[in-house]
């Protein structure tokens, strides 16, 4: 059945559709998922947004709309990251063993996950972008396409960060620290509620090997035109840092222990 | 279909599985039995190539499962032994993701899916969510996802688990009903003997990572040497009696107050045996099972004490000591 190349590409296309097909199905049965997914960015637009809105701070705009950018990233930081390490839970709960016995190479076990991710994160991101509108957003054509493609490799380098962690964890009590260690950090270092520009050097220097924070201010060029660089540099460093971090992922996931 | 050779695991120091060989014929069930932790399952997975060996290797059906494990794994169906399937999808949907990934035609695909689904009694619940399925009817829809493919060799690690008598009677109706049906030569672990000796055609027993005996369930029962009988004396057993002597008998274990003879043709030879015995107390008499053809294998490691009690029982007696 594998003898012609171009049968087993196919064979390789089907595989990534059921592997698609699974998280999709499974995202939108969750009804918490997508209910959570819709409040807590509206929670922060609306409380952390006015909160400190109100304090009169210097960055140009109101302060709901400047963070407006780092809350797309937000929703892409949570929903990709946890997606990926959500392997730990396949693999505790054997649905994992049963995909690795399928003659399916693990690259594409990974990609198809990644897929799945980058979905999701479209779902949430749509979410977000209409409560854009209700902020007093303006989108055109250009800047829907920046957000669509910042948002799409974004999430597909964090949800093979989520798996690259998740394919070293065994057990579920890893997953907290994933939680403090890579999502919380992720998010506040990316500038998403905060300018870059004047902080301590020390932490600007965090916030710069955080792929998050070329995305926030991309969107930010491409939202309201007050990015830190170019919409080009932060494409192309968020370019480099998904390419490191899924050849790191993929290996990680080779290396795996299968059971 | 299998070939098995010098296999070897280690954890660490320790041993999973010790210098491992045997064979399994093409289109029979395999019994693999032994205690929790005895390496059946580390075995399954080195077959099913999830786990790679220390040392030896393995041949599943023409394929070595170290150097071409894509081949392996289209030729195998795996049942483990947790229910592996997503239970916010549907039966159907489980089967179809499975079919994708093992690259089913999209013309055979709804075909073959309503095949097994038929073939595990499940059709008729295929779009219900798993979650509302009972046990038994997991382990039927992971059933029907192994053989989606057309395996040649069906793995089944420890079917039966778990499940309630009934359920389990049910699974058997279809493990057998399978190899009729699908030609699969099955693999199938188990530690309920009367499970082990009612499906499979041939047995290995397996203790601390080794195979102590391998052979048909009527065979080893033979090996056992007759029909087991217990005297138990109110007092202790005398000594002066010397049960050897009888031709029929062929092994004699002293206890406390009682005596394990291994005989033949108790019907006519019980009362030469108990002509002149004082004080006993109970007689008890069995044919041999599966469990005393373990006990009996494994006396080295576990403290026999009589021929009843379930094997689980002595088991945990060796865990403690």
């Amino acid at each position: 059945m594998l003898s012609t190349k171009n049968l087993s590409s196919n064979i390789v296309l089907g595989q990534l559709y059921a592997l698609w097909l699974r998280e999709i199905k499974v995202f939108l049965r969750e009804r918490s998922r997508l209910v959570a997914s819709t409040f807590t960015p509206l929670l922060w637009l609306s409380v952390i947004g006015s909160g400190l809105g109100s304090t009169n701070l210097q960055i140009g705009t109101d302060y709901e709309k400047f963070i407006f950018p780092g809350i797309i990233c937000m929703s892409v930081i949570f929903t990709s990251v946890f997606f990926g390490s959500y392997i730990i839970w396949d693999r505790k709960f054997d649905f994992l063993k049963s995909v690795m016995v399928a003659p399916s190479s693990r690259t594409t076990v990974f990609v198809g996950k990644t897929l799945g991710g980058m979905t999701t994160s479209l779902f949430q991101v749509a979410i977000v972008l209409v409560l854009g509108i209700a902020l007093g957003i303006n989108y055109d054509a250009l800047s829907l396409l920046q957000i669509l493609s910042i948002v799409l490799i974004l999430s597909f380098c964090l949800t093979s960060l989520g798996l690259t962690f998740g394919s070293y964890i065994e057990s579920l009590e890893g997953f907290q620290l994933i939680i403090s260690f890579v999502v919380f950090p992720l998010f506040f270092l990316s500038g998403a509620l905060f300018p870059i520009d004047n902080l301590p050097a020390w932490l600007k220097l965090i916030t710069l090997i955080d792929p998050a924070t070329y995305s926030v201010d991309a969107l930010r060029n491409s939202i309201l035109n007050l990015g830190t660089y170019s919409f080009e540099y932060d494409l192309a460093v968020l370019l480099l840092f998904t390419f490191i971090i899924t050849i790191i992922g993929i290996l990680s996931f080779r290396r795996m222990k299968a059971v | 279909m299998i070939t098995v050779k010098n296999l070897v695991k280690k954890y660490a120091d320790f041993k999973a599985l010790d210098d491992l060989s045997f064979e399994v014929n093409e289109n029979e069930i395999f019994g693999l039995l032994g205690p929790n932790g005895a390496g059946k399952t580390t075995l399954i997975h080195i077959l099913a190539t999830l786990l790679k060996p220390t040392e030896g290797g393995a041949i599943v059906n023409g394929f070595d499962v170290l150097h071409n494990a894509n081949k392996v794994r289209q030729s195998i169906g795996v049942v483990f032994q947790a229910p592996s399937s997503d239970d916010i999808l549907t039966g159907y949907e489980n089967l179809k993701v499975h079919a994708l990934l093992y690259g089913i035609p999209r013309k055979l695909r709804e075909k073959r899916i309503s095949e097994v689904l038929e073939l595990v009694g499940l059709g008729d619940r295929k779009n219900d969510q798993v979650k509302k399925y009972s046990g038994g009817m997991r382990r039927r829809l992971e059933i029907a996802r192994g053989l989606l493919h057309h395996p040649k060799v069906f793995f089944l690690d420890e079917p039966t688990l778990g499940l309630d008598p009934k359920s389990r009677e049910t699974m058997w109706k279809y493990i057998k009903k399978i190899v009729r049906e699908e030609k699969v030569t099955i693999i199938l672990t188990t530690h309920y003997m009367e499970e082990a000796d009612m499906l499979c055609d041939r047995i290995g027993f397996i203790t601390n990572g080794r195979i102590i005996a391998l052979d048909s369930p009527s065979k080893l029962k033979q090996e056992i040497g007759g029909d087991i009988v217990k005297i138990t004396f109110s007092d202790r057993v005398p000594l002066d009696k010397d049960f050897t002597k009888f031709d029929f008998v062929h092994k004699v274990e002293r206890k406390e107050n009682s005596v394990i003879i291994y005989m033949e043709k108790v019907n006519s030879n019980l009362h030469m045996l108990i002509k002149d015995l004082d004080d006993v107390q109970t007689i008890e008499y069995k044919k041999p099972t599966l469990n005393d053809v373990f006990l009996k294998l494994s006396g080295d490691y576990l403290s026999g004490d009589s021929p009843e009690g379930g094997f689980m029982q002595r088991y945990a007696q060796y865990k403690k000591s």
